[in-house]
């Protein structure tokens, strides 16, 4: 390929409407950056929650409208061949995933705003440039300082999510990954208790993630000179051109790029960061990233596999049907041993990384809808989960232990109960949503994945069987046993988390009792644009 | 005819309107048959007021919860006359509910299957649970969770009419966990004994395998028929050709792996025994009466999968015929009055799974076993429970005897219940169960003398162990410890027992003798050919009659004649293993449980209290493998990192051995 001088400068044309959800997050998150500069300490908080909120109801309204702009935006003209090359992809299953991660986003947003009667979220450090233990650290909580700036971090990590599953191209999936994880970095490091878990666990997956974005730049470079172009379309068009002999750039790039979106959806041998980040952020961050994040990098795996590289599939199919298998033994089987609840979650949701891959290797639209329905029901169940620990304490900090929850029934029964009924749903018991998602992607996978999709499901269905001892030992520890110690007690929520944890859980039930709006929605949204 | 259903379906515009069954029509249901989801709904609703209204419900909640169950009844009794009232080929109808999936890619349609087989388990269900709810009234007078008690036992009773009711496997399986819930709630409902706790998880795990076969085996029937309910998957089988037996048998297998955790045949009857640390209203309900039977239920109601793969059928006969000899080789040897029921209730369902798995000629048998079965044995689960009421709650058969004389009502309800199960003329065991026997002998080659020959000699050994049971508690010499002073139960104990064990004289007579049953049952299963069994019917019948009372008259020498010890003699090797449920623990124990289970013990605090570490082998296998793969996660970055760049590297070489 010949270098060519770049063209003049073209106009990308834009169709701002479809763009209009991403730009609105992006801005408030920009303008949660100036609250912070010049707004009064005391009125930060106040100022950036409804900034935030607002924005992302906004959003929402936005990608209503989006729906009727859907295609290929953003687009330019390679000089080189005069070919229209576009961007981003505004397409069902983008707008659809869009949708779930704002109103996921604003719940998760309540409850990282709880105060608890103090003058900042209470999940977060005064100070996070403080030294723990330090004199520093004293005198800012002295002083009563906030670290308001979670705000606009969320909402950045959640700008970066949307575009996640947008983009077309693998440098835009880069970025979009970048931009997703840079704030989940600092997040992740502003608990304001166990500050030291909670920076080790920061450290941890900066590097770790680092670490995999190597792989997939390293994947996309493969990819580029195989193909000779970064674009989707690109690539798939390349690969059904049958003259190229080079597959070992495909399959080495191939997996790579997947490592680097597994890698995100906690996928073995990817995962290892899972469970010290989920337990060591701030307990409202950790349910954020559970379901946002989550959702985003399956949004992003289902476009690279099915538009990316779909021609491809028999290249790079192995080795995803490797990942799957042991994402999902690992997760349900290390569940089994955890004694800390955060942890224990965080395995239960390796374990969910893999029923949902199986729904991605189903290869057909209804693994497309199946998958988009399982992480929506999944994303709603974790946020309420996280959001309840948030409440159990001990000495004021978190009581994470699960023998700090035994008899947490007797003396608390709704929580207790509304936590009883989430597990529930993890275990994918009928009348919840786990069961209707678990029931749509095994399915999916039975159906059209042949002779592979069942050997997968029969051991799906092995690992939830495990899985539900899990889940069944915190519901007994719950209802059936002695409290450990009178000391742990249930805060009252304020309306947003109350609110939060309550749509939570009402949607987890309503998507297990009547999930056919939803099915519906997602598989009229299952149709990639090319 | 299904080839007409699409059309019909949409001309209509409602989905019930064209439901087919195997062999006749179901219509939208009419009358006071649309009702029927009263049936689920009334005792549902008792659940739902008793665990919502709290301790304001501790007054009449318990009256509140009996009236509901006995509402069912009524309603089931007006739905069934009303079925009566119309000719055979109209009597299964749907009620449609609400449509529950309809997503573009699967649909599930929430409706209920009102036809002569699930009629036949709203009635036994409503008026024994029903029946059994007035028991408790009395036997659980004192107890101070009382109310949560009611309110367990109306929920299996609407989740168990659901299971019975549903018209597609997906809102069977919804019933289905329903009555595994309740069943576990019960089991353990006194969960403040550890011992208690861990027989109720037991039951939970291996119902959990159960479950898994039924799932897997509606994600196959999904993939074969897009769909999952009863109409189209029979339907679709029907219209499939001999390529596609593999599949059959596929279903067939993971169905009964299904019925066998809930029923509790072999291999995964071990949770039974345990199970009886319940209440025993609860082990008279569910885990005799109803619950254990859901698995004979699944088979026949599936009859027409069965029937398409004649492996599976045999695995059903052979899974039938060694419980029932494992059931009531146990029975033998166990001196828990409760157990010995147990085990006996596992033996009299592997009657009912051997006659379900012989085809047409057995399934009107099987549900007949299982209707007689359900009084005569909740009726004797009664009577233990009000032995041991005047016992002070003692179990040991070895401290009773010579209880006929200040027990009067609960030896004689007890004793008729004992004579239906012997199978003696004319009660209600006689027309079953020697049915099931005479079943048996039918068919050409091995088989006949096979599973015949078993279910004989099964006839022969319940014989004794029934009598065993009965002579120890009842007759010879009182072997009481000094401080108990039994006395008759109270009224709401014994007139439930005494409607028993009028239904265990009289249901027999009254159903058998005269082919009610087979041919109420016929549109459902199909009909039986004639068959002759391989031994002439009244030779047979002699030769059943015979071996029972050798039985009992063996049992007579034993322990009505001849003095019982106090405690058990050593015995053989036999009677040893016996005792021990066969090694069945042990059995699992080796290749589960024992790799895993001291690292679990330490390892979780939740151990002890919650779920005891002996729970499970499955899980305890687990834990252990769990516990030295947690070792990996050590916590340091430079090794998680090193962890993943292994794995990238490990996948990547088997992509280059693979392609």
């Amino acid at each position: 390929m010949t270098a060519v001088a770049p063209a003049a400068f073209q106009q990308a044309n834009i169709d701002y409407l479809a763009v209009l959800p991403l730009l609105i997050v992006f801005g408030a998150a920009l303008v949660g950056v100036l609250v912070e500069a010049f707004v009064p300490r005391e009125r930060r908080h106040t100022i950036q929650l409804t900034i935030s909120v607002a924005s992302l109801v906004l959003a929402f309204v936005a990608i209503l409208f989006a729906t009727k702009h859907q295609g290929l935006t953003f687009g330019y003209t390679d000089g080189a061949t005069s070919r229209r090359l576009f961007a981003l992809a505004i397409d069902g299953p983008a707008l659809f995933m869009q949708g779930a991660l704002v109103l996921m986003g604003v719940l998760g947003i309540l409850i990282m705003a709880e105060r608890f009667g103090g003058v900042g979220s209470d999940a977060f450090t005064a100070s996070g440039a403080s030294t723990p233990g330090s004199p520093i650290e004293a005198a800012s909580a002295r002083a009563g300082l906030i670290t308001s700036e979670v705000f606009p971090l969320t909402l950045f990590a959640i700008g970066g999510m949307m575009l996640f599953p947008t983009v077309n191209d693998l440098i835009g999936m880069f970025i979009a990954l970048e931009v997703l994880s840079l704030p989940l970095y600092i997040l992740s490091g502003l608990a304001r208790r166990r500050r030291l878990l909670s920076q080790e666990a920061s450290l941890k997956y900066f590097l770790l993630g680092a670490f995999s974005s190597a792989f997939f730049l390293f994947g996309t470079a493969l990819l580029y000179g195989y193909a000779g172009s970064v674009y989707f379309g690109d690539l798939s068009k390349a690969v059904s051109d049958t003259s190229l002999g080079l597959n070992g750039l495909l399959v080495a790039g191939a997996f790579l790029v997947f490592v680097g979106l597994l890698f995100k959806v906690g996928a073995v041998p990817f995962h290892a960061w899972t469970p010290d980040v989920y337990q060591g952020a701030p307990t409202p961050v950790t349910g954020f990233m559970a379901a946002c994040t989550k959702a985003a990098a399956f949004g992003a795996i289902l476009r690279l596999a099915y538009v990316g590289l779909d021609t491809a599939s028999w290249q790079w199919q192995n080795a995803v049907i490797i990942v799957a298998v042991l994402t999902m033994i690992v997760g349900a089987v290390l569940s089994v041993t955890q004694t800390d609840m955060k942890r224990l979650l965080a395995y239960s949701s390796i374990a969910h990384a893999g029923f949902v891959l199986v729904g991605v290797l189903a290869f057909d639209q209804r693994g497309v809808s199946s998958v988009l329905f399982y992480v929506v029901a999944y994303g709603f169940s974790i946020i309420a989960a996280f959001g309840l620990v948030t409440l159990v304490r001990q000495d004021g900090g978190e009581a994470t232990h699960l023998s700090q929850w035994a008899g947490l029934g007797k003396s608390h029964p709704v929580i207790a109960g509304t936590m009883a009924f989430l597990m529930l749903a993890f275990a994918g018991i009928p009348l919840t949503s786990g069961f209707v998602a678990k029931f749509a992607v095994f399915a999916a996978a039975i159906g059209t994945g042949g002779a592979t999709g069942t050997v997968l499901v029969v051991i799906g269905a092995v690992c939830s069987a495990i899985t539900v001892f899990v889940y069944a030992r915190v519901i007994v520890l719950m209802f059936f046993s002695e409290p450990a110690d009178d000391t742990v007690e249930v805060l009252v929520p304020s309306v947003g988390t109350t609110f939060a944890i309550a749509i939570g859980t009402l949607i987890t039930f309503a998507l297990g009792v009547v999930p056919s709006s939803l099915l519906d929605l997602a598989d009229r949204a299952s149709q990639f644009v090319r | 005819m299904p080839t007409a259903l699409p059309s019909l379906l949409s001309s209509a515009g409602t989905y019930a309107a064209g439901l087919a069954t195997h062999d006749g029509e179901a219509h939208a249901a009419t009358g006071f048959t649309s009702y029927a989801w009263l049936l689920v709904a009334l005792p549902l609703v008792g659940t739902a007021i008793l665990l919502i209204g709290g301790r304001r419900t501790d007054k009449w909640g318990a009256l509140l919860a009996t009236a509901l169950s006995w509402a069912a009844f009524l309603v089931g009794l007006v739905i069934f006359f009303q079925m009566l009232g119309r000719d055979a080929g109209n009597r299964a109808q749907t009620v449609q509910l609400y449509e529950w999936v309809t997503g573009g890619s699967f649909q599930v349609q929430a409706g209920l299957l009102v036809d002569q087989l699930s009629m036949a388990f709203v009635l036994l269900i409503t008026f024994v649970g029903s029946l059994i709810h007035v028991y408790s009234l009395g036997y659980m007078e004192h107890d101070p969770d009382k109310r949560r008690f009611f309110a367990y036992l109306n929920f299996f009773v609407a989740s168990m009419l659901l299971l019975v009711l549903a018209n597609s496997y997906l809102l069977l399986y919804v019933g289905w966990e329903g009555v595994g819930l309740a069943s576990w709630l019960l089991i353990g409902f006194w969960n403040w004994n550890p011992a208690y706790a861990t027989a109720a998880n037991k039951a939970f795990f291996a119902n959990r395998v159960g479950d898994f076969g039924l799932s897997v085996a509606m994600f196959i029937m999904f993939f074969h028929f897009g769909s999952v309910d009863f109409t189209t998957v029979n339907a679709g089988v029907a219209g499939l050709q001999g390529a596609h037996q593999g599949f059959m048998t596929a279903i067939g297998l993971m169905l009964l792996l299904a019925a066998c955790g809930k029923s509790a045949q072999f291999p995964l009857q071990s949770w039974l025994g345990d199970a009886m640390a319940g209440p025993t209203p609860v082990s008279a309900l569910i885990h005799a009466a109803t619950m254990v039977t859901a698995g004979v239920y699944l088979v026949v109601r599936s009859h027409v999968i069965f029937e398409a793969s004649p492996t599976a059928q045999l695995v059903v006969v052979i899974v039938g015929a060694i419980t029932l000899l494992f059931g009531a080789i146990v029975g033998c040897a166990k001196d828990d009055i409760k157990k010995a029921l147990a085990a006996s209730t596992m033996s009299q369902i592997g009657y009912m799974m051997l006659a379900a798995g012989l085809g047409p000629i057995g399934y009107a048998f099987a549900i007949f076993h299982l209707l007689t079965h359900g009084f005569f044995k909740a009726g004797m689960f009664l009577g233990a429970g009000s032995v041991m009421h005047g016992m002070n709650d003692q179990v040991d058969m070895r401290r009773f005897g010579g209880l006929s004389g200040v027990m009067k009502i609960t030896w004689i309800t007890f004793g008729i219940g004992w004579l239906a199960i012997l199978g003696v003329p004319p009660f209600a065991g006689f027309w079953s169960k020697d049915k099931i026997i005479e079943a048996a002998f039918v068919g050409e080659g091995w088989r006949p003398w096979v599973f015949g020959l078993a279910a004989l000699i099964g006839a022969g050994i319940t014989a004794f162990y029934m009598s065993r049971l009965f002579f120890m508690t009842f007759h010879g010499k009182r072997r009481w410890t000094d401080d108990v002073h039994p006395h008759e139960s109270p009224s709401t104990m014994t007139v439930p027992m005494m409607v028993l064990a009028v239904g265990s004289a009289l249901l027999g007579l009254v159903l058998g003798p005269t082919g009610a049953i087979t041919s109420w049952l016929e549109p459902v299963s199909g009909a039986a050919a004639e068959h002759e069994p391989v031994l002439a019917v009244p030779v047979l019948m002699a030769l059943t009659l015979l071996v029972v009372l050798a039985g009992a008259a063996f049992a007579w020498l034993r322990y009505w004649r001849d003095e019982v010890p106090l405690t058990a003699p050593a015995g053989n090797l036999l009677t040893q293993a016996a005792r021990k449920d066969l090694y069945q623990d042990q059995v699992n124990e080796a290749l589960l449980m024992r790799p895993g289970i001291h690292l679990t013990r330490s390892l979780v605090f939740a151990d002890g209290e919650g779920v005891d570490g002996a729970a499970g082998g499955l899980a305890a296998l687990v834990g252990g493998w769990s516990a030295r793969m947690r070792k990996i996660q050590n916590g340091f970055a430079r090794s998680y990192a090193l962890t993943m760049l292994a794995g990238i590297v490990a996948i990547l070489g088997a992509l280059w051995v693979i392609q």
